[in-house]
């Protein structure tokens, strides 16, 4: 039995017919093809798969598809607008927030979201905002570089 | 020339990673993929009585389903490394087989393969796989593994050992400890780790009947090993019908150097089934079956005399080695940690001796760092008991015992007692900086003031010494190692003068495509744009060995440099016949070829062009302008430094708070520092880990307790303060960057200095000794125990 679903994804509109336990990071990733979200565990810990759903930052591996029925979404894939980089992905380039990049995409949301609710974020409140997105290859001392860059570009 | 190399260039490859556009191994779709799922033992010893594949067979969507009826005619996967016994008998070596048939032997341990046409059909029909189990009693814990009547692993291997092995000098060890002052010792477990790269491993196998060609898609940090182990030792294809791709792979920290069952499997089904197999593990199988890291039950002493100089070391560790040896796994306890008890202090006796041994766990192998924390950490928790004891300051007993420093080159390198020559130093250089930086004094005076108010504030040392590139080939053959420590590059310049260069060694996180571009921009005048760099595919790059022991740019980046020197030879002698000129009044600088004291001039494009186009060209060279270069370095290379770590603990909580970190690292010449920097704060993470948090615990049914994230932690980013980095440079004398390496040197530093720290902070309760993973229920419980006492 499968359900039909009306998701908008980065700007386009896509609709699909999906098996109701079909996770949402799995809908993104085989069905769409945006690999751009990664899946890191299976506890809901790491904070890989993190995307946004109508603005706020969700672990797509805790929701399912259908549940993003007529929601908006935003992926790694769609923070850039027409090649332009957005200042949090200039700021973990210019930092060097990423080595793998694997934990990078789920970062880069929790990040986004952090800045929509605090502008000017000192490094205890960064820290505590990607509590729930793990990095091993940083220690993330970067990754807090780079968010500090961000806050500061967007505030310019 | 000069111009990038030193400078923090911003990463070349970034642009894929935070647009979203990497591809890593399960990103790869290809057309008929099929998926497996991995059965996997649910004990830790038990006799597999019995499979039914028939319910399984039926479920929807399934194609295949394999035991380990259907491969015992495969080989199992072989060690890469062979450490005998001390009295010469080879190390055991039993089969490990890539689906087991008769008893498995860990939690994890492959038990069936089933293919579906998707992931859920396959788990799905994982339940439906009827296995009968006799259960049996486990060991785990490797000390207990080696007593008279523990259960045995497998059945050939008497008391579990799989070697003994020891180096140094046992009777000047003895006499030194005999004639001591003061001798300090300390029991205990260098606790078994976790990787947990952030992907989860990943393999795809193809098989192209038409071609008759495999090609392997696989998360590893070395495919041309994989690929010849595959091919030569395990399912016995031809090497040349084989292609391994290790596409972008999100982080390995050693667990994903080694050949692993899943990647055979996927590659022998590939060929049964007739389509593409992918298998990406579940993290909850990542725990399992990733080989695990450290696990080491050790006895050291350190003997002292009056004035707190070392005069003895003496250890004794029996190393895990797990359920089967894993690909580098004798090497980790032996030549990676025996080999590395001189430290940096001139001790002039040591002895060492291992036992290696099967237990009812996951494979144990190379971890970051893998050896060198765990000695390491003896040495320095050593030192520091030693200054405690003789009340002597922990700078100032490490102060008199460092080994004088030397370049290599004036000075001879420093033979040590237990088998290595290392190759230039300068620590006390590293320790007065961390010092300076740390403003030590008034440190130590703020930690007065605060123990008067009641709070508990430690400052902990940790001066280490690392080996990376082990080499040369030859001497590592005659240490065991089944494969020789290269590296391969080759440069290829194209008609127009842009370069690509091929790279044996891989990128998982360390940013190659960036460094070794500066590389080749600096040394041939190109712009960085020009530069191409290509790795992790075999049918690309030269046969190569690799990332790992941080290797790459010590003898990767070597073997593309003396690559780019053929590159400027040849093209000086171009330059020359079209400058109609004397190679040797040539000067070679910024791209251009320059007749010395003239303007006549060629540039690097046009050099180039000539070699692909020679109408007028040297008479009888070769047309073309590319080179293929192996490079097998002199000797080992050894980064070293100071790290200090301030902590404060609550004792009300046991809790334990990083203040500040202080990293003094010397890892030769830099290339560049923003790269040399990421590396240093990840491994400083990953050992504060191991200090504060992390820990596989069994049962003593050989259950894994943590066994998920949330039951095993790593670091988070509040937990973790912004690591103070600075840097010496002593330049690797023998190779010719003078680079040392930078990947591991955090990993092998910071628990030793953290966990140092916390018990400088505790002394005054009259805490002596504390057992990792410091989490606050056992600081805590320790308060409490020597409070009662
Ligand atoms: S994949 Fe780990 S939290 Fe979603
Ligand atoms: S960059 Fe590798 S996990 Fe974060």
């Amino acid at each position: 039995m499968e359900i039909p679903i009306k998701v908008t994804v980065n700007g386009e509109v896509y609709e699909h017919r999906v098996e109701p336990r079909m996770l949402l990071v799995t809908f993104l990733r085989e069905v769409l093809g945006l690999t751009g979200t990664h899946v890191g565990c299976d506890t809901s810990s790491c904070g890989a798969c993190t995307i946004l759903m109508d603005g706020k930052a969700v672990k797509s591996c805790t929701l399912l598809a259908v549940q993003a029925d007529g929601a908006e979404l935003l992926t790694m894939e769609g923070l850039a607008r027409n090649g332009e980089l957005h200042p949090i992905q200039e700021g973990f380039w210019r930092e060097h927030g990423l080595q793998c990049g694997f934990c990078t995409p789920g970062m880069i949301m929790a990040a986004y979201q952090l800045l929509e609710e605090n502008a000017s974020p000192d490094e205890k409140e960064i820290r505590r905002a990607l509590e729930g997105n793990y990095c091993r290859c940083t220690g993330y001392h970067n990754i807090v570089k780079s968010v500090q860059y961000a806050a500061k570009k967007i505030n310019r | 020339m000069g111009k990038l190399i030193g400078e923090a260039v911003r990463r070349v490859e970034d642009r894929r990673f935070i647009t979203g556009k990497a591809t890593y191994t399960d990103d790869i779709k290809l057309p008929g993929m099929t998926y497996a799922y991995i059965v996997r033992s649910p004990y830790a010893h038990a006799r597999i009585q019995q499979i039914d594949t028939s319910r399984a067979q039926a479920a929807p969507g399934v194609i295949a389903v394999f035991t380990g009826e259907d491969v015992k005619d495969v080989n199992g996967l072989p060690c890469g490394w062979q450490v005998n016994f001390r009295n010469g008998d080879t190390m055991k070596e039993p089969k490990h087989p890539l689906l087991v048939a008769d008893k498995v032997r860990h939690v994890g341990d492959n038990v069936a393969m089933i293919v579906a046409e998707s992931r859920e059909q396959a788990k799905d029909a994982a339940e439906l796989l009827d296995i009968e189990y006799e259960v049996l009693d486990a060991v785990t814990d490797p000390a207990k593994a080696i007593e008279e009547g523990a259960p045995l692993v497998h059945e050939d291997v008497p008391r579990n050992i799989c070697f003994d092995w020891e180096i140094g000098d046992k009777a000047k060890t003895d006499k030194a400890f005999a004639d001591a002052d003061h001798v300090v010792s300390l029991e205990f477990r260098n606790q078994r780790l976790v990787p947990n790269a952030i992907e989860p491993r990943s393999a795809i196998g193809v098989y192209d009947a038409a071609r008759d060609k495999y090609t392997l898609y696989t998360s590893s940090q070395n495919p041309h090993l994989i690929r010849l182990l595959l091919c030569a030792f395990v399912l016995g294809i031809p090497e040349h019908k084989v292609r391994v791709v290790s596409p972008d792979v999100g982080g390995g920290f050693g667990s994903k150097i080694f050949h692993y069952a899943e990647e055979a499997l996927v590659t022998w089904a590939a060929r049964q089934v007739g389509r593409p197999i992918k298998w990406t593990a579940e993290r909850s199988e990542s725990f399992v079956t990733d080989a695990h890291g450290r696990d080491h039950v050790t006895r050291a002493e350190m003997a002292f005399d009056k004035k707190g100089k070392i005069v003895g070391l003496r250890v004794s560790t029996v190393a895990n080695m797990g359920a089967y040896l894993s690909t580098f796994a004798p090497a980790i306890p032996t030549y990676l940690h025996g080999t590395l008890l001189q430290g940096v202090y001139d001790t002039p006796a040591i002895y060492c001796e291992i036992t290696a041994v099967f237990t009812h766990t996951t494979p144990v192998d190379a971890y970051r760092g893998a050896g060198r924390p765990e000695a390491t950490y003896l040495l320095e928790r050593l030192v520091d008991t030693g200054a405690r004891e003789l009340g002597m300051d922990p700078a100032e007993i490490r102060r008199i015992n460092f080994i004088p420093p030397f370049d290599g080159v004036k000075q001879p390198g420093y033979q040590t007692q237990v088998a290595l020559q290392y190759d230039s130093g300068n620590y006390e250089a590293t320790l007065n900086r961390a010092l300076e930086i740390i403003g030590y004094h008034q440190l130590r005076h703020e930690q007065e003031e605060a123990r008067k108010q009641g709070r508990y504030l430690g400052i902990g040392f940790s001066t280490y010494i690392e080996a990376c590139g082990i080499a040369p080939s030859a001497v590592v053959g005659a240490l065991g190692a089944r494969a020789g420590l290269y590296e391969s590059s080759v440069v290829r310049v194209q008609p127009t003068g842009k370069v690509t260069v091929y790279t044996g060694s891989h990128a998982h996180g360390q940013g190659h495509e960036t460094t070794f571009a500066q590389i080749v921009a600096d040394t041939l005048g190109v712009p960085l744009e020009d530069v191409e760099v290509v790795h992790g595919d075999t049918e690309a790059v030269p046969f190569g060995m690799g990332t790992y022991g941080s290797r790459s740019l010590a003898v990767g980046g070597s073997a593309l440099r003396k690559g780019l020197d053929k590159v400027i030879e040849k093209g000086t002698k171009i330059a020359a016949h079209l400058l109609e000129a004397a190679e040797e009044d040539l000067e070679f600088a910024d791209g251009e070829w320059t007749v010395k004291g003239t303007d006549k001039k060629i540039t690097f494009g046009e050099v180039a062009l000539a070699a692909y186009v020679p109408h007028n060209f040297p008479e009888g060279m070769e047309p073309g302008l590319e080179f293929s270069t192996f490079y097998d370095p002199a000797n080992f290379t050894f980064p070293f430094g100071t790290h200090i770590a301030v902590v404060e603990v609550d004792p009300e909580t046991g809790k334990v708070t990083l203040k500040r970190y202080v990293a003094v690292d010397d890892v030769g010449t830099v290339i560049n520092p923003l790269i040399v920097d990421g590396q240093v704060h990840g491994g400083i993470a990953q050992g504060i880990g191991q200090a504060l948090l992390e820990e596989a615990v069994y049962d003593e049914n050989g259950e894994l307790l943590a066994s998920s994230f949330l039951e095993y932690a790593i670091p988070r980013a509040d937990d973790l303060v912004s690591f103070e980095v600075d840097r010496t440079v002593t330049p690797c004398p023998h190779n010719p960057l003078g680079v040392k390496g930078a990947g591991e040197t955090g990993t092998i530093a910071s628990t030793a200095a953290v966990v140092n720290a916390v018990i400088d902070a505790l002394a005054p309760l009259g805490i002596k000794d504390l057992q990792m993973p410091l989490t606050p229920q056992r600081v805590w419980q320790a308060i409490q125990q020597v409070q009662a006492s």
